[in-house]
């Protein structure tokens, strides 16, 4: 059952990069300008309310 | 004015970043098409639920066999209301959102237009084939091979056309529902290719490549992952738009959503073992199915509390706006269904709710509440704004909603008190050591509570029908805006990288890196789980004494899938007291070795069959051919349908070479040239059978397809107790 080895170690390797990642990108202040684009959504570039021919 | 204008080209220090302003149209008639799509197919599927939740307690009135049969009706209704109605429910949001999240119309009309009819057409295929007991009997994959080749062409166009409009779009930014949506499209693919790999026989007929074991483990990947991505992401993405539109709020937290969707994505994928523990999948497997399983609940849960929280301030609106109710009760479900599913991947708990109506309740928390709820909210928001109407009935929404919540409730509550029982009974030893019920006492025991859930299930549906007529008649008295004017500037020059910009904004840009960063993330996932499996021969014992299938058997068995049987009866004996007591030694890998496809099953609302040929399990020939015609004649307050037309259905011989022939090309050790003697040897073994019914006096020709079935039920388990010895392979 050496597979189960490799797994856990592959795993534990992967889950610890995708913690270090985190931990990094929090720490810079990396996500702190990620938020214009949820507001930016909720503004509409509709123009008219009519139906229009796209010709 | 000149003045005002030259003071302020003046202050701005670089060139304008932004193009022409463009006028553009989105394409309202596809979302109308695709809303048209979810409303009708949404009450179609919910009715099929609520026909087979009353076969099981109307058995003998409802089981019109063979075409409404409970185990050909019941995955007609997953498959209509995952594919029919959330299918066409992600689709119609998504042309909604996307284009409006892009500011661009689609890149085509015409293979928006292929995607819409091609998947109705699809969506029809299977309301025709599935009655007529044409199915792979994997779950959620249930389609015959052309069908699965449609399926493909339809899911690369939804995507191409997806891409070309990613590229022409006039937003930089990819809002967080789009990453959703690029997921969504990327592991379904790989899934569905996967998980539908085999061998046609016919045009009809197919056999998947994997056996036993690694048919089950990629089963349940691909299962798993479909109630992940084709039940999950997308409606994120949904929820991600739609609720902060609803509301007219940002979403609580964007820095959120963004760790969310990639922790989401890279953990889902390998949660696909928890549908198989104390199974006969090596462990490290399970284990590994376990752990990623439970750190789902961490991702799962801060998309919750974002959706939950983007009200923050905003609940008196919740009061009075019946969409947001709609889109409350959703998102609590989606917690809800969230923290149960990594409770009940754990062994403990999964040791007791694993093939008990537990497991049922649990998906329609997360079907009726998550997909169901959101999808109406989303419906009442979008109809009157594409229709430039307003909603026909307020009331009617309100009542909907109710009806709906309480529907629900009724639902799940019935059925997790009675998987609970069902287990324990289940479980269940007398002082003197001996299973305290049979097995029929705890089907019987079920029965009102069935019925209970079936009168949820018809509140829901009431609720549903409730919404058409509300929704047609908004749209009567609407008028379509198909081509809904905009304008944007274009997106200009090349992007240039900014001092201290995180290196995640630049993927956000750029979707070609983001599909292929997406793809490998899954692919990572799947290919760790998957490939040891296949490689090491160690994990799959080979017992000497299985043997493959008889001619007969395998025509008996793949009536035994035709007829949907896997539905009610597992064939999976887990290593605990309780049934190995009932049932006898608990089942090995190397069992299965030439079951194409795998019947594990994964709910007993009938007893494990992986036995039902040795011991104490043993029936006669007769005893099955009486209990095949009349269930009920021999165990009295049995739920299953009578399957007498196999009485007189002749089997169709006419196969076996094409069958054998294919399962030698998958391995299976028949001699070469078999295919062509294999019917004699089907004869003569149909013959014995008939013999020994007419000497316990029951006439039938040997032709008969329940010769067949009698003969692969009286098979079953009988490998193992014939020599014990277990063979690792070197």
């Amino acid at each position: 059952m050496s597979v189960l080895i490799v797994l856990v170690i592959v795993s534990v390797i992967v889950a610890g990069c995708f913690l270090a990642a985190f931990i990094w990108s929090v720490r810079k202040g990396q996500y702190d300008d990620d938020y214009a684009p949820s507001v930016r959504i909720l503004f509409d570039d509709t123009v008219s309310t009519e139906d229009k021919n796209p010709n | 004015m000149q003045l005002e204008q030259s003071t302020l080209t003046t202050h701005v220090a670089e060139p304008p970043v932004t193009g022409k302003r463009e006028t553009f149209f989105y394409d309202n008639a596809i979302v109308s098409n695709f809303a048209i799509a979810t409303i009708i197919w949404g009450v179609v599927g919910m009715l099929g639920g609520l026909y087979v939740a009353f076969e099981l307690v109307f058995p003998k009135v409802l089981n019109v066999g063979p075409w409404f049969n409970f185990g050909r009706l019941r995955p007609l209704h997953t498959n209509a209301v995952i594919f029919a109605f959330v299918g066409n429910g992600i689709f119609m949001g998504y042309y909604y959102s996307i284009q409006r999240l892009l500011k661009s119309r689609m890149w085509s009309d015409k293979l928006s237009k292929i995607h819409f009819w091609g998947w109705q057409a699809i969506i029809v295929a299977a309301a025709i084939t599935l009655p007529l007991g044409i199915t792979t009997s994997k779950e959620y994959a249930e389609l015959e091979w052309p069908i699965d080749i449609a399926i493909t062409v339809i899911w690369v166009i939804f995507g191409w056309n997806m891409f070309a409009t990613i590229l022409k779009r006039r937003e930089r930014h990819l809002y967080v529902a789009v990453w959703f949506y690029i997921a969504t499209f990327i592991t379904v693919a790989v899934l569905h290719v996967v998980n539908s790999i085999e061998i046609p026989v016919s045009f009809f007929k197919s056999y998947p490549v994997y056996a036993g074991v690694q048919d089950a483990l990629v089963q349940w990947w691909y299962g798993h992952n479909a109630v992940a991505f084709f039940l999950t992401t997308p409606y994120l993405g949904l929820m991600y738009y739609f609720m902060p539109k609803a509301a007219n709020r940002p979403v609580y937290s964007y820095k959120l959503s963004i760790i969310h969707f990639w922790a989401l994505i890279f953990l889902y994928i390998w949660a696909g073992p928890h549908h198989l523990l104390y199974t006969a999948l090596p462990n490290w497997a399970q284990s590994l199915g376990i752990v990623f399983s439970f750190m789902l609940i961490f991702p799962s849960w801060g998309g919750m509390i974002n959706g939950l929280l983007t009200l923050r301030g905003a609940w008196d609106k919740v009061r009075d706006d019946v969409i947001l109710k709609f889109m409350v009760v959703a998102v609590t479900a989606y917690g809800m269904a969230t923290f149960e599913g990594p409770m009940l991947s754990l062994k403990t708990i999964n040791a007791v709710s694993h093939f008990t109506d537990w497991t049922i309740a649990h998906v329609h928390v997360g079907g009726l509440g998550w997909n169901g709820m959101l999808t109406f909210g989303i419906l009442y928001w979008l109809i009157p704004r594409i229709f430039k109407t307003e909603l026909y009935s307020k009331k009617l929404a309100n009542f909907h909603f109710w009806i709906a919540t309480l529907g629900i409730l009724f639902w799940v509550i019935p059925m997790y008190w009675a998987g609970f029982m069902q287990s324990f009974m289940w479980k269940q030893f007398t002082p003197s050591g001996q299973l305290k019920y049979q097995f029929l006492e705890t089907v019987t025991f079920m029965k009102p509570f069935y019925a209970v859930r079936g009168f949820g299930g018809l509140l829901f549906v009431t609720g549903a029908i409730v919404m058409m007529y509300n929704l047609f008649k908004t749209i009567a008295k609407g008028k379509i805006v198909a081509n809904e004017q905009a304008e944007a500037p274009a997106l200009v020059g090349a992007y240039t990288r900014h001092k201290g910009e995180h290196w995640h904004r630049w993927i956000e840009r750029k979707p070609t890196p983001l599909f292929i960063a997406t793809l490998i993330v899954i692919l990572i996932g799947g290919a760790v789980e998957m490939i040891p499996t296949f490689m090491i021969k160690s994990n799959v014992p080979t017992i000497a004494s299985v043997k493959p299938y008889t001619p007969l058997e395998l025509q008996g068995r793949d009536i035994y899938v035709r007829e949907g049987c896997y539905l009610c009866h597992s064939q999976m004996v887990r290593p605990f007291r309780s049934e190995t007591e009932r049932y006898g030694e608990y089942s090995k890998a190397g069992e299965f070795i030439y079951d194409h496809p795998f019947q594990w099953g994964s709910k007993r609302t009938g007893p494990d069959l992986a036995r039902e040929g040795t011991g104490n399990l043993k029936k006669s020939n007769a005893w099955h051919f009486n209990h095949l015609d009349d269930p009920q004649s021999i165990s009295t307050g049995s739920v299953m349908p009578a399957y007498s037309f196999l009485i007189d259905d002749v089997l169709d011989t006419t196969t076996t070479a094409a069958k054998i022939r294919a399962m030698q090309k998958l391995g299976v050790p028949y001699p070469a040239g078999y295919d062509k003697t294999a019917n004699q040897d089907l004869v003569k073994q149909a013959d014995g059978i008939a013999v020994d019914l007419k000497a316990n006096g029951i006439k039938v020709k040997s032709d008969k397809e329940i010769i067949a079935v009698i003969a692969y039920l009286q098979r079953l388990g009988t490998d193992v107790t014939k020599n014990k010895v277990v063979v690792e392979n070197k």
